[in-house]
């Protein structure tokens, strides 16, 4: 029997000094062949008289077992080493950059904006719209600011020149989002006036307006959003309440003052400049001018045809370019419409 | 409107600080602007007198000099001020003051004469520019007063942003009496005493528009000198105010006016001729005004004018000929109320504003026309002399004060807050509204001097001030819970915006008013929407489109060394249309307009060096409106390459232009390679349909490929479109994979290989049949574009 030891001992020796698994199967036939040592073995056994026979052959077969056993791990041992190799072959340079397009990025305004319009929209306030070249109407008389109102001077107007060289009469670059409200209102009357209890009104209404002034606290164009709530019982409590709901989540940061104070609007009253204060940064405790606001002046509900008896509603005025300044510390308006792609591209 | 804190608090002196004042102020709506001490901090200066001046011995331009501080024996100075001489009041640093540049006073030796103090010039003190010499105090100055004191230097300078309703704190008189409602304490007014006439000279007043004018006082003084001089006192309350004293008689007029609200006008009596009358200005009437300007006047200006000739703009501005002047020893004193409606925007119209046509379009206290009158001839009298004559009134029937009736119900309901009835009699009480009671409502009559109590709303706002807006609770957001529509026809705008983000495009924002030849250049338009008053030249026409901006940004950003560059912007545009809504006369489209330049992919290790051309943006187009019917077709625009453009069209509908910059503008604009730039209405790309499923087929498609040889010319889509028309029913897929010209191809000549998509939804395809719908296509092709197979 130390002869079958033998031929374990024999075949682990000679595969473990197989790496390639050609090689291998050749070796393999020195044992497990059809000439190999241990198939001549079971050959020999129908020579043995029937008593040994059985012994014999349980010896041979594990020897044969063991002897597989070895093969398969062998087979498994150079098949690993071989995946190793490819694998190390295969490596990459991980840390090399990535192939392909990069991303672009929105205006930090646009970005404020779709913020603000996300906010509003999560307590039900609609995006509305309006025209930027709009009628003197509009944008003043249908807001209670008739011709010669001292208000008006308030505004730097753009107006329009006609082909004679003279000043077109009755439309102008408009110099808020304000007359949305008036368009808004007067659109929702038409098409529910008839109606004994109007649906409410709920909108925000973000757009680019105009004004004659330049420097680095003013743009000739910039950004207003209007908002506007009108309805059966809407209050100026109301209207605190909303704002300061909106500028905890705008700013993400309960750690605020906002203060109300009076101000005048001739499109509303009472009205409201809305002030805020960061309890900390760069302008910590200092009172930021942010917003006007105020009660829908009866007039202008009356102008669009709703009945102030019978319907209230606060309007409130934001600035998103300086919203946007204060949010991502921007220190000049002005780098907002220069195109300029070092300062775009840290909004990616 | 600017005022000195001392003087104010001659008037109510409340127990605040100057900053629990400010504050106060803002919260009630009278924003401070700002507050400024009038002086900067320092201590130990006094009036002091000059005694004795003797030349230095040893030092040619200093003097020493014996000076009174009062302190019983005089003090050596040694002094090198130019003005410098015996008799002078002036401010004198005694050793340990430290002033304003950071100097402190010490006993010192001056080239060797000890000198025990330093007098002062104003700018030394930080009260004036002025360093040319010391600072000449009036000869009664009570020497050894703390300087601080004598000239009120603890003083504070308030700046009030007023809103255009609150005239009625265009005065010391009108901030006062805020403060003394807000603070619930009295005011003290200035006690006014009619004046009795001792001469008898007077000049008839004529209201001609009596709507426009219902109220004028005249009144004549003479032997007036006007070259008296104004008492320090009232100078310096004028200079406090931001106003300059110029002369007794126009410092008076100025005084009242700040301290009354009232503005008043002097006249030369002398230049007068019969009458004053308060009228219209008639056609083609001129003025020459004080500030030396001669304006036409339009028919809607109210004009002062006596029987010959217009001698002010009333409420806005005197006439330089009937003005006072130094010589003046006989006047007409104008005291009068011209209505808000006559004056408004009138100065405006002609290019400037005054001090009385700020206050008149704003409304002035008609009930203190007559009051302001006897305060100006008290003045004028005690410091220029001279004898007045009676007041001569004309009057005409004054604004009515209709009662405005709060209903405490609507006052709650409009706040949010409700307040008791006794609250709201309390705070109309402070605020000195009359009111009489009807139920639990008020009738409030507005005051002869506030022109913004017209309305409820009016009066909730008075209330709301003076209980304080911080007060008014703001509760959560309540209202009915209704959802917002979304259509899935739209889709949001923001999608189409992060579609172009993720492609590589950065959004900008640019001015909607554009030199005008880009809109020659880019839109090929002549006629433009014009600006009438444009800030600049290269801000002066409306755009029609949005390429101009976008070229503008590639050069800044190529001229910062930034050599790939994406941009889009979306913004409206604006076109003369007849038939445009809302706004008659002018179209406003929304536009989406992008430009791209420099390398197809960013520079990098891996990406390649190809620069970007026309099918790469043509292919962010086709992801951008993915899922339209979309389709392009060579056309013309101005702004691009005629080779090298395509209009883009959805559902057949143009709706936008793609294409390479023409050449002409990439010279122009010194681009050093041309950019591929879009435009489409933003209308488009918002469109979205709702999806519909159809059945996919569970059998195996049969892919086939045909390879065609055709005409350089012929394009692509014509092929595709009259294939996809004529394919045969089981052909699901017909698609472009490649398109050669060179070695093998006729010149002239291109080839063109289809992948041919084969399927039938309900069984396998049998060979037979597609070997049939092959030649059914290649026959259509061969007929309809002499096509060949491509051996």
């Amino acid at each position: 029997m130390e002869n079958l030891d033998k031929i374990v001992t024999d075949a682990q020796t000679a595969f473990a000094e197989i790496s390639d698994p050609d090689a291998l199967e050749q070796v393999k036939a020195r044992f497990l062949g059809k000439s190999g040592q241990i198939t001549e073995l079971l050959k020999g056994l129908g020579k043995l008289p029937p008593e040994e026979k059985k012994t014999a052959g349980a010896a041979i077969n594990r020897v044969k077992e063991a002897v597989e056993a070895a093969l398969n791990a062998r087979r498994e041992a150079i098949r690993k080493a071989a995946l190793e190799a490819r694998l190390a072959e295969e490596a990459l340079d991980v840390t090399l950059p990535g192939r392909g397009e990069e991303r672009g990025g929105l205006h930090p305004v646009t970005r404020t904006l779709e913020r603000i319009e996300a906010l509003f929209r999560s307590i039900g306030f609609e995006v509305a719209d309006g025209p930027e070249i709009e009628t003197d109407f509009h944008n003043f008389t249908a807001l209670n600011t008739p011709e010669d109102h001292p208000a008006r001077s308030m505004h730097d107007t753009f107006y329009l020149q006609g082909a004679d060289g003279k000043v077109v009469d009755g439309v102008l670059l408009r110099t808020h989002t304000s007359p949305i409200q008036a368009r808004y209102m007067q659109a929702h009357v038409a098409k529910y006036g008839h109606m004994e209890n109007m649906p409410e009104i709920r909108i925000i209404a973000p757009g680019r307006v105009y004004r004659v002034d330049s420097d680095a606290t003013h743009s000739p164009m910039f950004h207003q959003v209007e908002g506007l709530w009108v309805g059966s019982n809407v209050s100026f409590a109301d209207l605190k309440g909303v704002v300061a709901d909106f500028l905890r989540s705008f700013f993400e940061s309960d750690d605020l003052k906002v203060r109300f104070r009076p101000s005048f609007f001739p499109f509303t009253e009472p009205s409201a400049e809305i002030d805020v204060a960061f309890m900390s940064g760069a302008l910590e405790g200092r009172w930021l001018e942010i917003a006007g606001c105020g009660m829908v002046h009866p007039n202008v509900l009356r102008h669009a045809g709703i009945d102030p008896e019978k319907y209230t509603g606060f309007a409130f005025g934001f600035g998103p370019d300086r919203l946007t300044m204060l949010r991502y510390g921007v220190n000049d308006l002005r780098l907002f419409f220069e195109g300029d792609l070092r300062f775009l591209r840290q909004f990616v | 409107m600017k005022f000195s804190e001392s003087w104010l608090r001659t008037f109510v002196n409340p127990e605040l600080s100057s900053d629990e004042l400010s504050h106060l102020l803002t919260m009630a709506g009278l924003e401070v602007e700002e507050l400024d001490p009038v002086a900067p901090a320092f201590a130990n200066v006094v009036v002091a007198r000059v005694l004795e001046v003797n030349k230095h011995p040893d030092a040619d331009r200093l003097n020493v000099c014996k000076v009174d501080a009062g302190e019983g024996s005089p003090r050596v100075i040694v002094c090198g001020a130019p003005n410098v001489a015996a008799g002078l009041t002036v401010p004198c640093a005694l050793p340990g003051a430290e002033l304003p540049g950071g100097l402190t006073i010490k006993v010192a030796k001056v080239r060797g004469i000890e000198s025990s103090g330093m007098l002062c010039s104003a700018k030394e003190l930080g009260i004036a520019e002025d360093a040319s010499g010391l600072l000449i105090l009036p000869a009664d100055a009570p020497i050894g007063q703390s300087i601080r004191q004598y000239l009120d230097l603890d003083d504070q300078l308030f700046t009030l942003k007023l809103t255009p309703n609150r005239a009625d704190c265009l005065s010391l008189t009108g901030v006062a009496r805020e403060v003394a409602a807000l603070t619930d304490t009295l005011a003290q007014f200035v006690e006014v005493q009619p004046v009795p006439a001792t001469i008898a000279a007077q000049r008839e007043i004529v209201l001609d528009a009596p709507e426009a004018c219902p109220l004028y006082c005249g009144r004549v003084l003479r032997g007036v000198n006007a070259k008296a001089a104004t008492p320090e006192w009232m100078k310096r309350r004028l200079e406090r105010s931001g106003i300059r004293a110029i002369s007794a008689l126009v410092d008076v007029t100025n005084y009242v006016m700040l301290e009354l609200g009232q503005p008043l006008h002097a006249f030369d009596n002398t230049q007068l001729e019969g009458a004053i009358h308060a009228r219209m200005a008639k056609p083609g009437e001129k003025l020459l005004l004080l500030n030396e300007q001669t304006i036409p006047l339009d028919a809607d200006v109210l004009m002062i004018a006596d029987d010959a000739k217009p001698v002010a703009m009333a409420g806005i501005m005197g006439g330089e000929e009937s003005g006072i002047t130094l010589e003046t020893t006989e006047l007409l004193l104008e005291s009068a109320f011209f209505a808000p409606k006559a004056i408004a925007g009138r100065a405006r119209r002609y290019g400037f504003v005054s001090d009385a046509s700020h206050r008149f379009e704003r409304g002035v206290d008609f009930g203190g026309t007559r009051r302001a009158i006897e305060r100006a001839t008290r003045l004028i009298l005690d410091i220029c002399g001279g004898e007045a004559g009676p007041v001569v009134e004309a009057a005409a029937p004054l604004p009515a004060r209709a009662p405005v009736r709060l209903r405490t119900t609507r006052a709650a309901r409009v706040l949010g807050v409700a307040l008791p009835v006794d609250t709201l009699a309390a705070l109309f009480g402070r605020l000195g509204l009359p009111f009489t009671r009807d139920g639990e409502d008020f009738l409030v009559t507005p005051p002869s001097y506030r022109f913004d109590i017209e309305i409820e709303e009016d009066l909730i706002e008075e209330i709301a001030r003076l209980y304080g807006y911080d007060n008014v609770p703001a509760p959560a957001p309540r209202g009915p819970l209704s959802m917002l529509t979304q259509s899935e026809n739209n889709r949001p705008i923001q999608r189409v915006r992060q579609a172009l983000i993720d492609r590589g495009y950065q959004e900008v924002v640019n001015f909607a008013f554009v030199e005008e030849s880009w809109e020659k250049d880019f839109a090929n338009n002549t006629d433009p929407i014009r600006l009438a008053n444009p800030i600049a030249s290269q801000m002066a026409v409306m755009r029609t489109n949005l390429f101009g901006g976008l070229v503008a940004n590639l050069v800044t950003n190529l001229k910062r060394k930034q050599n790939r560059v994406r941009l889009f912007e979306t913004g409206r545009c604006f076109l003369r249309d007849a038939t445009a809504l809302p706004v008659a006369g002018y179209r406003q489209p929304w536009k989406l307009a992008g430009l791209a330049y420099g390398g197809a992919q960013p520079e990098g290790w891996a990406n390649g060096t190809r620069k970007i051309d026309f099918y790469d943006v043509k292919g962010d187009l086709e992801a951008l409106l993915a899922g339209s019917s979309l389709d392009f077709a060579k056309s013309s625009h101005p702004a691009l390459h005629p080779g090298r453009s395509a209009e883009i069209r959805l559902a057949g509908q143009v709706v936008g232009v793609l294409g390479e910059m023409h050449p002409e503008w990439v010279q122009k604009y010194d681009l050093p390679s041309a950019p591929v730039v879009f435009e489409i209405e933003l209308d488009a790309a918002l469109q979205a349909h709702l999806p519909a499923y159809a059945e996919v087929s569970k059998f195996p498609p049969v892919v086939r490929d045909l390879a065609l040889v055709v005409d350089h010319q012929l394009e692509v889509a014509a092929v595709l479109a009259g294939m996809a028309a004529h394919r045969p029913e089981l052909v699901r897929e017909l698609q472009l994979f490649d398109v050669y010209v060179g070695k093998g191809i006729p010149e002239g000549k291109k080839s063109l290989a289809f992948r041919i998509v084969m399927q039938d939804t309900q069984r396998t395809l049998q060979e037979v049949e597609v070997d049939a719908a092959m030649q059914q296509l290649t026959a259509y092709v061969e007929q309809a574009f002499a096509a060949q197979l491509r051996a």
